[in-house]
């Protein structure tokens, strides 16, 4: 049975990355595009795992590569915490999410 | 990991993404958002990461997509669901990740040398445990259940990973405590009711006791 290889995953982790784009691209819910953004940081998380397979030292995975996507999962928690009480203080506001509606930065 | 697995993981990951920008409904967004992380979880175990993909799994499907679940409920997105993209940013969500995918793609195929993973079974762990006896340096510590975990053909990568977390990355990991202090104190702060009027004396009577404290906070203008 052939085994996946590292540009595989590489590949998929770039469609992954790619979707998340067009996600923050496209949608104007600013949950979503929220989502989006978590998906994206997900999605670097597998080059990183990835990478840390393929690179190894004294026969072991490179477990650095892991340690980071241990404190990206850290930091991204973070983020939603305070992303969603933004997101729920701005709904309290101004009674939308709607990006095309949050407009008063625009110039 | 074995190609079949691997296509059928990865697309499940890659459907569920497509889904999260696809479908109107913002709860469905999320649920297909789970299906995506989960099949995230299991190409990490594919990649002998069994520590991070759990951890995909706990923190990713389990507590933070149920944080979004919560938040777009408590807002009752239902009655402005209908999605209207502008041709423009249509194309543009649309032309730039397909750039992206073509530079990425244009990068692996341009790659030189073998990209296939070396073998991690009960030789080459063993042998790994040999060398790890035999070096004796700070990278990873020689401990004995790590040396009896690779002896006998498995990967403690937890008992490295929390080893490595306490010796190399032991400020990071202070920093990152914090980081989550000052996240949940400004959630507080986010969340906290601020009463921008001061309540009319007829209608200060009435609400609870926590209410008032927060009324009488205000500064009279």
């Amino acid at each position: 049975m052939p085994e996946a290889s590292l540009n595989d995953y590489l590949l998929f982790s770039g469609l992954l990355f790619a979707v998340g784009l067009a996600g923050v691209i496209a949608r104007r819910n600013i949950i979503v595009i929220f989502m989006c953004l978590e998906m994206m940081l997900a999605a670097a998380s597998l080059t990183l795992v990835a990478f840390s397979r393929f690179h190894t030292v004294d026969g072991l995975p490179d477990f650095d590569g892991q340690m980071l996507v241990f404190f990206i999962i850290t930091v991204a928690a973070a983020e939603v915490a305070v992303g969603l009480a933004i997101i729920v203080a701005l709904y309290r506001a101004r009674q939308t999410i709607n990006t095309d509606e949050l407009d008063a930065l625009k110039g | 990991m074995p190609l079949p697995l691997f296509y059928f993981f990865a697309l499940l990951m890659l459907v569920g993404g497509i889904c999260v920008v696809a479908l109107p409904n913002p709860v469905s967004s999320a649920l297909s958002m789970i299906g995506s992380f989960v099949g995230l979880a299991a190409l990490f175990i594919g990649l002998n990461a069994y520590f991070v993909g759990t951890l995909q799994v706990l923190v990713y499907a389990g507590a933070i997509m149920v944080l979004f679940l919560f938040i777009i409920m408590l807002l009752d997105l239902k009655k402005d669901s209908a999605p209207k993209f502008s041709p423009a940013t249509l194309g543009a969500a649309v032309v730039v990740p397909l750039v992206l995918v073509f530079q990425i793609s244009t990068v692996i195929s341009s790659r030189e040398g073998s990209d296939a993973f070396a073998p991690l079974n009960q030789e080459t762990l063993s042998a790994a445990a040999a060398t790890l006896v035999h070096k004796n340096d700070d990278n990873i510590s020689a401990d004995s259940n790590i040396i009896a975990d690779l002896n006998q053909g498995e990967l403690p990568d937890v008992n490295i990973i929390g080893q490595k977390l306490f010796t190399h990355y032991n400020f990071p990991l202070q920093m990152v405590g914090f980081l989550l202090l000052v996240a949940t104190v400004g959630c507080i702060c986010l969340s906290k009711k601020i009463a921008t009027k001061p309540v009319p004396a007829g209608q200060s009577a009435a609400p609870s006791r926590s209410s008032e404290k927060t009324v009488d906070k205000t500064p009279r203008a």
